[in-house]
């Protein structure tokens, strides 16, 4: 038993316990197919409830796992099972022979062009939210207008839709449309902002108060219906139409701007690396923990570890506190044998 | 007119775009609780009045955010004051219900 320790993604759960290992005295390799560490949360700009900015987050994690071994724009194409541990073969021709493996694959943000009617791709005016945070960290879109007087936010596009194949909530968007609303309306005070929800999900710490300041001190009107089209009115605008549910009647309005609350799904690579390394996946796709309870970073695999969203959506401070778990157990298993 | 025994339904589809804003927005300046309403129809549940005469303030609230009438529905409200008890949200309906009246004659 050598001792390696090999992470396999290096988004904020694999940084994370990355630094934590580093902490512990062991040095990980990190292994991350991207050509830089960061995962989702570095294309990010700010982070709900606090409005911490997302780039802040990545820069301190980063600084802190320059100890650690990284290989970028690499990935792993064979993973075989040794008496006491795995042997692990990466696109760049390396072969690691690994004590424990750290699994921290993330997700993906849904293909929001599969849902048609929402005519993403298709209308000018339709974006993503990843697309709304590229912009709000200075990218230029053609697609947000220069002033922008009426904005929609679509809950649960691809989350929570059994047609989609994703039955799951993906628990971070309903936060995260609060927290873009707010921010449309930060830099467009006059624009009125609509967000559509089925059921708004609001279950963290301080994420009533947000949706409190939402309503109270932004204005921003929150429409229980699900937006079943949108077409393109004939100035270049959106037509959307919903049900009004509390109403109990339709609903239309014109707006300039539509940002589809993308959910959270399995990383495709989950598949290939389940098969490698003979992990299970749970019914919702994602990789299966031991139990989802008690037991959530452990594989059913003796030495290979779960973080973050690899088993499903997760927080930002969800996801740390997987890594640090995870790292924990890393090291307790490595002392125990 | 010739009659053809049939006529056109008037569409009942709210267009958020002819919403009165300005007023609503005089509704949330006289009682900020007017933004933070979440429907949970509590208010309605305890309200002596609803039972015999169909009043709601939760209804009455929402069809002003839509920019639809409130019709008859508050001169029924005896300001008994439950609704104020009751709302999670801690909105002081007894002012909302006043301020509607102002603002909305």
């Amino acid at each position: 038993m050598n001792g390696n320790i090999v992470i396999i993604g290096g988004g904020i759960a694999g940084m994370e316990a990355a630094k934590a290992l580093l902490a512990l005295g062991h040095t990980p390799i990190l292994v991350e197919a991207s050509k830089e560490l960061g995962g989702h949360v570095a294309s990010w700009h700010k982070l709900f409830p606090d409005m911490s900015s997302a780039k802040d987050i990545i820069d301190r994690l980063r600084a802190d796992v320059r100890g650690a071994n990284a290989f970028l724009g690499t990935k792993v194409i064979s993973f075989n099972r040794l008496a006491d541990g795995y042997s692990l073969k990466l696109s760049n021709g390396i072969v690691v022979n690994a004590s424990a493996v750290l699994v921290s694959t993330g997700f993906r943000l849904f293909d929001a062009t599969r849902k048609e009617e929402y005519g993403y791709g298709v209308y000018d005016h339709v974006i993503t939210n990843s697309d709304l945070e590229a912009w709000f960290s200075g990218k230029e879109d053609p697609r947000v207008p220069e002033n922008v007087g009426t904005v929609g936010f679509v809950h649960c596009v691809g989350s929570r839709d059994l047609k989609a194949c994703n039955g799951q909530c993906s628990k971070v968007c309903c936060a995260t449309a609060i927290k873009q609303a707010i921010e449309i309306k930060e830099r467009f005070p006059y624009a009125k902002v609509y967000c559509f929800y089925m059921d708004l999900r609001l279950f963290g710490k301080k994420y009533e108060d947000f949706y409190v300041n939402a309503q109270r001190d932004y204005g921003i009107q929150f429409i229980r219906g699900r937006v079943s089209e949108v077409g393109e009115t004939i100035d270049g605008g959106l037509q959307v139409k919903a049900e009004d549910t509390l109403s109990g009647k339709p609903l239309k309005v014109r707006l300039d701007l539509l940002v589809l609350m993308s959910g959270i799904v399995r990383n495709d690579s989950i598949r290939e690396l389940s098969e490698m390394a003979g992990l299970e996946t749970d019914s919702d796709g994602f990789l299966r923990s031991v139990d989802n309870e008690y037991s959530v970073v452990e594989s059913n695999r003796p030495g290979i570890f779960f973080a973050g969203s690899c088993t499903g959506p997760k927080t930002v401070p969800e996801t740390i506190a997987e890594a640090r778990s995870a790292a924990l157990s890393i090291h307790t298993y490595l002392s125990g044998e | 007119m010739m009659d053809f025994g049939f006529s056109l339904s008037k569409s009942s589809t709210m267009d958020l775009g002819k919403v009165d804003d300005l007023r609503f927005e005089q509704l949330c300046r006289l009682e900020p609780g007017a933004g933070i309403c979440i429907g949970c129809g509590s208010c309605s549940a305890s309200c002596p009045a609803g039972r015999l005469s169909g009043m709601s303030v939760r209804k009455v609230l929402l069809a002003l955010q839509r920019g639809r009438s409130a019709g008859e529905m508050l001169q029924c409200c005896m300001l008994c004051g439950k609704c104020t008890m009751v709302c999670p949200r801690g909105i002081n309906t007894r002012n909302l219900i006043l301020s509607i009246c102002k603002i909305y004659d």
